[in-house]
């Protein structure tokens, strides 16, 4: 019995090694496919490796009046998305990580890193950083009760709020329509647009000074504090894209841990996570980035959707 | 019950009457005088669909023509006549500002949980399987009388009044398996002259007061102050 566990916390490791490895193949590659859309020469798959090998190197330049703040919070909030990541299985069912926390520790380690993140960019005192933690916390006071209420309609159908459990009973049911599902897949995945500061909500590519949101909280960053925040922001959009992929498809995830299910498990991953990319860029291509002053309607839809998810669940899923 | 049991068509059933409630919310929210028309189309194809449902499932020969039916008047020939009016009064691209979407969403949220409430006595009663989308029914019914008061422009309201009959109906085919033919083919009509008789009021209305905001017949003077 030992064996196993140390076995099973082994593998625990190595997926969350491979999770945070991926995140930025992840990026590469949305953005690669992005520029075939739009016309352009694509950058390499590998380029975010290179950005990041490129912004560890670099002299750490900091502001003269950076607090202890400053500079402790890209390590928490690291920190707290490589824990995030831990709690999401990848590829295998079942791991001791899984067990420990639920969905809402997995947002709660959220909120701790956005937390830090607004601090952080009120800390130096600059117009810019204080405009965009004011615009983060706003979009994230509406975007969460969206994605708890998301969450709940999925633990009302599993029974249990605890991640691996669910997919697991999502896995043992098969094929069902369930609306309840359909509405909490859209609103989760605008909720994930809106935190992963995707288009319509942020432009990640942007450093135009009045439209920017996440990029405004990191300006004063530079060498490697930069590297870990733009790190975890790759980790924090894998983290959504596994979610959305692994609880409404989960076919393809191993639930033993033998060799043959576990590549089975990892192809799968990659292909969900390789459509989802190209889905991501299909949306971002056709629609237009959105007034600020319209966010809170989009988020204000995608609370509607959740809420929407769990009332067809009680009437018509569970019923009298 | 449980959802994983039932059979495909049951569970398509259950899903296009989710999908439906959402058309009713997309209504509710959607400013543009097109989109609404779209959304009310989308209702009547979700409708067809789920009568030809239905029909599949209990063998009821006679749902296929209320399906067809259905399908001809509510999801093409109204929606294309309320379309073409919009387009003559010139108002196919007007914007009418919610005063608060999100409040509004949220009404309606509480309407589907209030017509939950009053619908579980009579969902006891029944003893179809798809029996609880009778709350969805009575949920688009109020969806729809929620947009009739929410909104001031005539072309709106007249959609919410529409979206009634749609909830009515879809009461009618998910709680007894439709209505006698006679009584269906009557409201089907019904409906359709309420929509040409609409068109000349839309004229009626435009050429008295020179807008079609209702909400001014509540004046009493005709210069503004």
């Amino acid at each position: 019995m030992p064996n196993d566990t140390v076995l099973a916390w082994l593998l625990a490791v190595v997926q969350t090694l491979l999770f945070i490895g991926a995140a930025p193949l992840l990026a590469g590659w949305i953005k690669r496919v992005k520029c075939h859309m739009q016309n352009r020469a694509a950058p390499s798959l590998i380029q975010p490796y290179r950005d990041l090998a490129k912004l560890f190197r670099k002299e750490l330049v900091l502001a003269e009046n950076a607090s202890w703040l400053f500079r402790a919070t890209p390590y928490i909030v690291f920190a707290a998305l490589v824990l995030a990541a831990a709690t999401v299985p990848l590829i295998a069912l079942s791991s001791p990580t899984a067990a420990i926390a639920d969905v809402i520790v997995l947002v709660g380690f959220f909120a701790l890193a956005r937390f830090f993140l607004a601090l952080a960019g009120l800390d130096i005192g600059t117009a810019f950083g204080g405009m965009g933690s004011s615009r983060e916390m706003t979009i994230a006071s509406l975007s969460e009760p969206a994605m708890l209420m998301a969450v709940f309609t999925l633990a009302l159908t599993a029974h249990t709020t605890n991640l691996s459990e669910a997919i697991e009973h999502n896995l043992a049911a098969g094929l069902v329509l369930r609306p309840s599902f359909l509405f909490a897949l859209l609103g989760l995945t605008m909720v994930a647009i809106a935190e992963c500061g995707r288009i319509p909500i942020d432009n990640p590519a942007t450093h135009l000074e009045l439209t920017m949101v996440h990029e405004a909280m990191v300006l004063e960053y530079a060498g490697r504090n930069l590297a870990l925040l733009e790190w975890a922001g790759q980790i924090k959009l894998m983290i959504y894209g596994v979610l959305i992929a692994n609880i409404f498809w989960p076919w393809g995830i191993a639930e033993t841990l033998d060799a043959a299910a576990l590549g089975v498990g990892v192809v799968a991953i990659a292909a969900k996570l390789t459509g989802l990319g190209i889905l991501l860029v299909v949306w971002e291509t056709v629609i237009a980035k959105m007034r600020l002053f319209r966010v809170p309607q989009f988020l204000g839809f995608a609370f509607l959707l959740a809420l929407l998810g769990m009332l067809t669940q009680v009437i018509l899923e569970t019923g009298t | 019950m449980d959802l994983a049991k039932l059979s495909l068509s049951d569970q398509a059933v259950i899903a296009s009457a989710a999908l439906i409630l959402f058309t009713s919310f997309i209504m509710l929210a959607q400013a543009r005088i097109r989109p609404l028309i779209y959304a009310f189309a989308w209702q009547g194809v979700l409708l067809a669909l789920i009568t030809a449902l239905v029909a599949l499932v209990s063998g009821q020969s006679h749902l296929y023509i209320s399906a067809a039916l259905t399908l001809g008047l509510k999801a093409f020939l109204i929606p294309w006549m309320l379309h073409r009016l919009a387009v003559r009064l010139n108002v196919q691209h007007e914007v009418e500002p919610l005063a608060n979407p999100s409040i509004l969403l949220l009404i309606g949220s509480a309407l589907v949980i209030f017509s939950y409430y009053v619908s579980v006595p009579i969902v006891q009663f029944s003893t179809l399987v798809i029996r609880n989308t009778v709350a969805v029914s009575v949920a688009v019914v109020l969806l729809g009388m929620l947009v009739m008061v929410a909104r001031d422009k005539a072309i709106a309201q007249v959609v919410g009044f529409m979206s009634i009959e749609n909830g009515l109906f879809f009461a009618a085919v998910v709680s007894t398996y439709g209505m006698p033919m006679v009584v269906e083919l009557g409201i089907a009509f019904d409906v359709l002259v309420a929509a040409v008789l609409f068109g000349v009021f839309f004229f009626q209305i435009r050429a008295s007061i020179d807008s079609l905001d209702v909400s001014r017949l509540n004046r009493l003077r005709e210069i503004d102050e």
